[in-house]
C-alpha cells in the first residue's frame, strides 16, 4: 500500500472516529454517574437533525451546533426525568428515545422540507468538517480532569458507585444525575451535528446507522475510563476506515465489507466485558428513604 | 364462584388503565407535534384511527398489520419475561423471512402440504437461532443483549439483501427481491372464506395462526415448568439459582424462542402476502413490538390488543401520509416512541422500583 | 449534650420507637441496647436526622434541634457511622472522606491538602489509616476507621456507632474499643448501638436498655450486670426455652472435608472458607456460631451448591456419596433443602404468588411438574401443595394467589420452611432462621427445626445469634476466618467460653 492510501486512512479513522467519540464521552459523563445511556442513537440523531436544519436556516453552522447541543440536552433530559425522577427501567427508557428520533426527524423533515426524512443540502461554506475533530479530541484530557480532578468529577464516581454513600456525605443525587445525563445528551448530539454538518451537508433518514450503540460498546470496552474509550472508538474508526477503503479494492461484497464494525463490536462486547467493571450502580434508580 | 369471577375481571380492568391513560398521553403529546408542523391533530387522529373501521378495507388491512406485531410482540414479551430486552426482533425476522423464501424457492416443486410446514419451520428455526446467539453471548459472556442484538439486526439485514441482490433476484428486475417461492408454499388468504372481504386484501391464514400462538406462549409461560423457570431467572436470578434453576440455560432459550417467535413473521410476510423475499419489507416491526409487548404488559391478551391499535396506526398512518398537509406516517413512530417513555415511567405510579429487569446490569 | 425526648416514629403499622427518652453526658461512650428489632436502630437515625420522628424532640447542646436531613445533624457535630458502611469501594480514602464537602474549588480538588489533613487526624486518634489507599483494599476494620475519620473530618463530637462489631474479627473489636477509649479522652461523646452484652460491659460508662420501641432501663455500666441487663432486653428472665428432647443421632448424612473457596477476585480476605472439616449426623442439629462474615455464607453456599464452582475445593458427601461437582438442583433432587439467609435476594421470588413460590426447587419433578419431560406444571398439586403448606406452617394471610412481597417477614420465613420441608429432606441448611421474625414466629420455628431432627433430618443451623445456636443444637461448631476452630457441647459451655472461640482468645469475653 502506498503511503498516500495510508495517510488517507489514518485521516479516514480518524473523521470516522469523531462521532464515536463525542457520543462515547457523553456516554461516560451519564453512565459513571449510574444512569444507563442507550438513548446515545437517538440523541445523535437529535443532534444531527437540529444541526443540519438550523443550519440550513440560518447560514451559520456555528448557530446549528449550538442548537443541537440544546437539543441533545433537552432530549436527554426527558431520558432523565424518566429514568431518574421516574424511576424508569433505563434500557427501555432509552429505547423509547431512540424510537422517538427515528420518527421525529422523518416527521419533521416531511413537513418542513417535503422530504422523506432529509434536509436540503446545505453549500460547502456552512459546514465545520473540522472544529469537532479537534474537540472530540480534545475532550478526552479535559473529561479525564473533570472526573479526577474536580470536585463535580468526585461526586459524578461516587453518585455511579455508592449513591446512598454520597447521599449520606450530602451530595445531591439527582442532580448529579441530571447533570451527567444533560452533559450526555450534548456531546452525543455534537456528535450527531458532526455527521450532518461536517462529515456530510444534509440530515440523512437514519444517518447514525448504529454509531450510538458501538459507541457504547466503545465505552464498555475502555472500562468507563476517557482515554481507554478513545482509544476502542478509535479502533472502531479505523475498522469502518478500512472497510470503506476495501470496497473499491476487493472481491468481497460491499455488504459484507460494512458489517466490519458490527461483528466488531459484537466480538469486543463478548470478549471484553468481563474484564471491565461497570460503576456499580449503574442501572439502579435510586430511591431516598426516608 | 361468581364473586372469584368478578374479582378477576377487576382485576383485568385495572391492568388495562394504565395502558390506556399512557396511549391517551401519547396522543396528547403527540397532537402538540402535530400542531408544530401545521397540521390539525384532530383531523389527522380522524385518519389515523377512523380508517380502520371501514369494513372491509379498514378492518382487514388492520388486521394484517397486527399479525405481524402479534408475533414481534410476542418475541419481546417472551425475552421481558426472562428480563431480557430484545431489540433484535427486526433482524431476526429478515433473516427467517429470507430463510422461509429460500426454503420456498429451493424446494418449489414440493405440494403444498410438505412445502408449508417446510417454509414455516425454516422462518422459526432462523429466527431462533439469530434471536439464541445473542442469547448464548449472554450467558456464557455477560454481553448486554441490548447492543449484540442491534449489531445482529445490521447483520441480518445486510447478509438477506447481499443474497436476494446476488443470488436471488430475477434476472432485470428493478426492485431489490427474490424470485417467487413454489406455488405449494403459499397459504390462503382469509378472503377466501369470509363472505365480502375480498381477496385482494391480504389478510391470511397467519393471523389465526398468530392467535394461536397467543395461546401457545400464555400455555408455556404459565402452564410448563420451563416457561416458569424462565420468569422466575427473569424475577430474581438469584433466588432462580437458589431454586436449581440453570438461569444461563434460561436466558438462551428464552432468547431463541423470542427469535423463533419473531421469526414466524416470515410466515406472514412470505408465505402470506408477497410470496417473495422483499427488500426491507418490515416498517419497523421489530421496534414496534417492544411498544406492543410493554403496552399489553408482556401478557399474550395484551399484546393482541396492543398489537390491533398499532395495526390500526400503522394502516392509519399511510392515509395520513396521502391526506394530510404536512404530517406524515412517521407520526405512528413517534407515537410508539412517547407510548413506550410513559409505560416505562410508569414503575413510579406502581407501589415499586424495580422495572421488568430484576436483574443487575453487567455492561452498558 | 445529645438527649432524645418522647421520640415517636411509626412504620405502617409498626410502631418502632414509642416516647423514646434518654440523655448522653458528654465525654462518655453510650451503649444503646436491645434485641433485633427493639427500635434502637430507628432512635439513632432519627437523632442523626436520617429518619424524622412522628412527635418528639432532639436535643442537642440544650436546644431542640430540627433535622431536615443528615446534613444538619452533621452541621452540629453528629457523626454516624451506619452498620453498612457507606464507602466508595473503587475511590481513595481521602476521597471518600471529602466527597460533599470538597476543600479547594468547582475547578480544583485539592486532593493534598486533604491528605495531610486525615494524616493528622489519623495519627491524633491512633487511627493509622493511609489516605491514599483504595477502600477495596482495606480490611473490614480498616474501612470502619475511615468511617470514622469520616465524621472526625467533618469535625464529629458525638459519634454515633450503629452496630460496629457486627461484621468485625476479634482483632478488628479489639483495636476499635482502643480507638474509641482515645476519641473519649480526647472529649468525643460516643454512642455505641449493639445488642452484645458483653461489648456493653467492656466499653461503656452508661447503658440504655430498649425493648418493643420503649426505652426500659438507664444504668452506670459499673453498677449493672450481663444478667440484669438481660432481663431488661427481653422483659423476661429467660429469652429461649426451646424445649428439646435428647437427640437419638444416627449415621452421618454431611461429610465435608478440607473444604476451601478461594474468593475469587475479591481482596477481602475475611470472607472466604479454610479447610473445613465436619459431620452432621441423622437426627441431630449441628449449630454453626461466630461473628458474621467469618465464612459461614459461603460454608452454607457451597454446600448447597450455589457457590462458583472453580472457586471450591475439598469434598462433599451426602449419605457417602460425592456431590461437590452436582449443581443446585441435582443437590436438592438429592435430598439437601436449604433455608437461606437472605430470603429477599434468594429465598422468594417476591412478584410471584404463593402457589408459585411455594414449588421454587421442586418445580422439576413431580407432583408439581407431570408429563413428558416434565414439562407441565400439574396445577391441581401445586395448589394442593401450596395449601398445605400454608396450613401446617400457618402462613397468613393463606392466600395462595397473594404475592410474597405482600406477607411479613415471619410469614414469609415460614413459608420458606414449609416449602423447604416439604421435600423431606435428608438434609436440612438453614441460615439465620429467625432473622426479623417476630417471637411468635420465633418459637414456631424453632419447634420445627426441632421436629425435623426428631424425624430423622441432618440439620446444619448456622446463626449469629449466640443463643439461639446454643439453645437449638446438640452440637456446636465455631467459626472465625474460614475456619471451624472448636467444637463445644452447647448443653454444658458458657457464653464466655462460646465468644472466647468466636474472637479468637482474649477479646470481649
Amino acid at each position: 500500500m502506498s503511503n498516500i492510501l495510508i495517510v488517507s486512512l489514518l485521516f479516514s479513522a480518524i473523521r470516522l472516529t469523531t462521532p464515536m467519540l463525542l457520543a462515547a464521552l457523553g456516554g461516560l459523563y451519564s453512565e459513571r454517574s449510574g444512569v444507563i445511556n442507550i438513548a446515545l442513537e437517538g440523541l445523535m440523531l437529535a443532534g444531527a437533525f437540529t444541526a443540519a436544519t438550523i443550519t440550513h436556516y440560518t447560514g451559520n453552522p456555528w448557530v446549528g451546533l449550538a442548537a443541537a447541543i440544546l437539543a441533545g440536552a433537552l432530549v436527554a433530559l426527558v431520558h432523565g426525568v424518566a429514568c431518574i425522577q421516574f424511576k424508569a427501567d433505563q434500557v427501555v427508557s432509552g429505547t423509547a428515545i431512540n424510537i422517538l428520533f427515528l420518527g421525529i426527524p422523518a416527521l419533521l423533515s416531511g413537513a418542513f422540507f417535503e422530504s422523506t426524512g432529509a434536509t436540503p443540502q446545505l453549500p460547502k461554506g456552512q459546514l465545520i468538517p473540522m472544529a469537532p475533530i479537534v474537540l472530540a479530541f480534545a475532550l478526552v484530557p479535559v473529561t479525564w480532569y473533570v472526573l479526577y480532578r474536580t470536585p463535580f468529577g468526585l461526586r459524578l464516581r461516587a453518585v455511579g458507585e455508592n449513591p446512598e454513600a454520597a447521599d449520606t456525605a450530602g451530595v445531591d443525587v439527582s442532580r448529579v444525575r441530571y447533570l451527567a445525563v444533560m452533559l450526555s445528551g450534548a456531546l452525543a448530539a455534537i456528535g450527531g451535528a458532526y455527521l450532518s454538518i461536517g462529515q456530510s451537508s444534509l440530515f440523512a433518514r437514519n444517518m447514525s446507522a448504529g454509531r450510538g450503540f458501538i459507541a457504547l460498546a466503545a465505552l464498555i470496552f475502555g472500562k468507563w475510563r476517557p482515554v481507554q474509550t478513545m482509544l476502542a472508538c478509535l479502533l472502531f474508526g479505523f475498522a469502518e476506515a478500512l472497510s470503506i477503503q476495501m470496497q473499491g479494492v476487493s472481491q468481497i461484497p460491499v455488504q459484507f465489507i460494512q458489517l466490519i464494525p458490527y461483528v466488531l463490536t459484537i466480538v469486543v462486547l463478548a470478549g471484553f466485558i468481563g474484564h471491565s467493571r461497570a460503576p456499580r450502580a449503574l442501572g439502579l434508580p435510586y430511591q431516598k428513604k426516608r | 364462584m361468581a364473586l372469584e369471577r368478578e374479582k378477576s375481571l377487576m382485576k383485568g380492568l385495572r391492568q388495562l388503565i394504565f395502558p390506556l391513560a399512557a396511549v391517551l398521553a401519547a396522543f396528547v403529546a403527540g397532537s402538540f407535534l402535530v400542531l408544530a408542523v401545521g397540521d390539525s391533530p384532530l383531523a389527522t387522529y380522524q385518519l389515523l384511527i377512523g380508517s380502520a373501521f371501514t369494513w372491509p378495507d379498514g378492518i382487514g388491512y388492520t388486521l394484517f398489520y397486527a399479525t405481524p406485531l402479534i408475533f414481534t410482540g410476542l418475541a419481546v414479551a417472551v425475552a421481558f419475561r426472562c428480563g431480557l430486552l430484545n431489540i433484535g426482533a427486526e433482524g431476526q425476522l429478515y433473516i427467517a423471512s429470507f430463510a422461509t423464501a429460500w426454503v420456498g424457492i429451493t424446494f418449489a416443486g414440493l405440494p403444498a402440504i410438505l412445502l408449508v410446514p417446510l417454509c414455516c419451520l425454516a422462518a422459526v428455526l432462523a429466527g431462533g437461532v439469530w434471536g439464541g446467539i445473542p442469547g448464548v453471548l449472554k450467558a456464557r459472556f455477560g454481553a448486554h443483549e441490548v447492543i449484540t442484538t442491534i449489531m445482529m439486526n445490521f447483520i441480518a439485514i445486510a447478509l438477506a439483501s447481499y443474497f436476494t441482490q446476488y443470488h436471488y433476484k430475477p434476472p432485470g428486475d428493478a426492485i431489490l427481491e427474490t424470485v417467487p417461492i413454489g406455488e405449494g408454499g403459499h397459504i390462503a388468504r382469509l378472503g377466501r372464506f369470509v363472505p365480502g372481504l375480498p381477496e385482494r386484501i391480504p389478510l391470511n391464514l397467519s393471523f389465526l395462526l398468530a392467535l394461536a400462538t397467543c395461546v401457545l406462549v400464555y400455555l408455556f409461560l404459565w402452564r410448563t415448568r420451563w416457561g416458569y423457570e424462565i420468569r422466575a431467572t427473569g424475577a430474581s436470578p438469584a433466588a432462580a439459582q437458589y431454586g436449581g434453576i440453570a438461569t444461563g440455560r434460561q436466558i438462551v432459550l428464552a432468547m431463541a424462542l423470542s427469535g423463533a417467535l419473531a421469526g414466524m413473521v416470515g410466515i406472514n410476510e412470505v408465505l402470506g402476502y408477497r410470496y417473495r423475499y422483499y427488500d426491507s419489507f418490515s416498517s419497523g416491526y421489530g421496534f414496534t413490538g417492544i411498544a406492543v409487548a410493554l403496552l399489553g404488559r408482556n401478557h399474550p391478551v395484551g399484546v393482541i390488543l396492543a398489537s390491533l391499535l398499532f395495526g390500526a396506526l400503522l394502516r392509519g398512518g399511510l392515509f395520513v401520509d396521502i391526506f394530510t398537509e404536512h404530517v406524515s406516517k412517521d407520526l405512528v413512530m413517534v407515537l410508539q416512541g412517547i407510548i413506550i417513555l410513559f409505560v416505562a415511567a410508569e414503575a413510579m405510579f406502581r407501589d415499586r422500583f424495580r422495572g421488568p429487569f430484576g436483574r443487575r446490569i453487567k455492561g452498558v | 449534650m445529645l438527649e432524645l425526648r418522647e421520640i415517636t416514629k411509626r412504620f405502617g403499622d409498626v410502631l418502632a420507637n414509642d416516647r423514646v427518652s434518654f440523655a448522653v453526658a458528654p465525654g462518655t461512650i453510650h451503649a444503646l441496647v436491645g434485641e433485633n428489632g427493639a427500635g434502637k436502630s430507628t432512635a439513632m437515625r432519627i437523632a442523626y436526622g436520617f429518619y424524622s420522628a412522628d412527635s418528639g424532640d432532639v436535643v442537642v447542646d440544650g436546644a431542640v434541634r430540627r433535622f431536615a436531613s443528615p446534613q444538619d445533624a452533621i452541621a452540629l457535630g453528629i457523626g454516624m457511622v451506619h452498620q453498612h458502611f457507606m464507602l466508595v469501594e473503587p475511590m481513595t480514602v481521602a476521597e471518600n472522606i471529602v466527597l460533599g464537602i470538597e476543600p479547594g474549588n468547582a475547578l480544583q480538588l485539592d486532593v493534598a491538602g486533604a491528605v495531610s489533613r486525615i494524616r493528622a487526624l489519623s495519627a491524633e486518634f491512633g487511627l493509622a489509616i493511609d489516605p491514599t489507599a483504595r477502600i477495596e483494599d482495606l480490611s473490614v476494620g480498616q474501612q470502619q476507621r475511615v468511617e470514622l475519620l469520616k465524621a472526625l473530618y467533618r469535625q464529629a463530637r458525638i459519634l454515633i456507632l450503629d452496630e460496629p462489631t457486627a461484621v468485625l474479627s476479634p482483632q478488628a473489636v479489639r483495636d476499635l474499643f482502643a480507638i474509641l477509649r482515645r476519641m473519649r479522652e480526647q472529649g468525643k461523646t460516643i454512642v455505641i448501638v449493639t445488642h452484645k452484652l458483653s461489648e456493653v460491659l467492656e466499653i461503656s460508662d452508661e447503658v440504655t436498655v430498649m425493648r418493643d420501641g420503649k426505652v426500659v432501663g438507664n444504668r452506670r455500666t459499673a453498677e449493672t450486670s450481663a444478667a440484669e441487663l438481660a432481663r431488661l432486653m427481653v422483659g423476661r428472665d429467660v429469652l429461649l426455652r426451646v424445649v428439646k428432647p435428647e437427640g437419638h443421632p444416627g449415621k452421618p448424612v454431611l461429610a465435608v472435608r478440607g473444604l476451601s473457596s478461594g474468593a475469587l477476585g475479591t481482596k477481602d480476605r475475611e470472607r472466604r472458607l479454610d479447610g473445613v472439616s465436619f459431620e452432621v449426623r441423622a437426627g441431630e442439629i449441628v449449630g454453626i456460631a461466630g461473628i458474621e462474615g467469618n465464612g459461614q455464607t459461603e460454608l452454607i453456599e457451597a454446600l448447597a451448591g450455589l457457590a462458583e464452582p472453580a472457586a471450591v475445593t475439598g469434598t462433599i458427601e451426602l449419605e457417602g456419596r460425592d456431590v461437590e461437582g452436582l449443581s443446585a438442583r441435582a443437590r436438592r433432587a438429592g435430598g439437601i433443602a436449604h433455608v437461606p439467609e437472605d430470603r429477599h435476594r434468594r429465598g422468594l421470588l417476591l412478584d410471584f404468588d404463593l402457589a408459585e413460590n411455594s414449588i421454587l426447587g421442586a418445580d422439576d419433578r413431580p407432583p408439581v411438574a407431570v408429563g413428558p419431560w416434565h414439562l407441565w406444571l400439574n396445577r391441581e398439586a401445586i395448589r394442593r401443595r401450596t395449601e398445605k403448606i400454608l396450613k401446617a406452617f400457618d402462613v397468613r394471610p393463606p392466600d395462595p394467589d397473594l404475592p410474597a412481597r405482600s406477607l411479613s417477614g415471619g410469614n414469609q420465613q415460614k413459608l420458606i420452611l414449609g416449602r423447604e420441608l416439604e421435600e423431606s429432606p435428608k438434609l436440612l441448611l438453614v441460615a439465620q432462621p429467625t432473622r426479623g421474625v417476630d417471637i411468635g414466629g420465633i418459637e414456631f420455628i424453632h419447634r420445627r427445626l426441632v421436629e425435623m431432627r426428631d424425624a430423622g433430618c441432618a440439620v446444619l443451623l448456622v446463626s449469629s445469634e449466640l443463643e439461639e445456636v446454643t439453645a437449638l443444637s446438640d452440637r456446636l461448631l465455631v467459626m472465625r476466618e474460614g475456619r471451624i476452630v472448636g467444637e463445644v457441647d452447647p448443653a454444658r459451655a458458657t457464653p464466655e467460653e462460646i465468644g472466647l472461640l468466636m474472637t479468637g482468645g482474649n477479646a470481649a469475653a
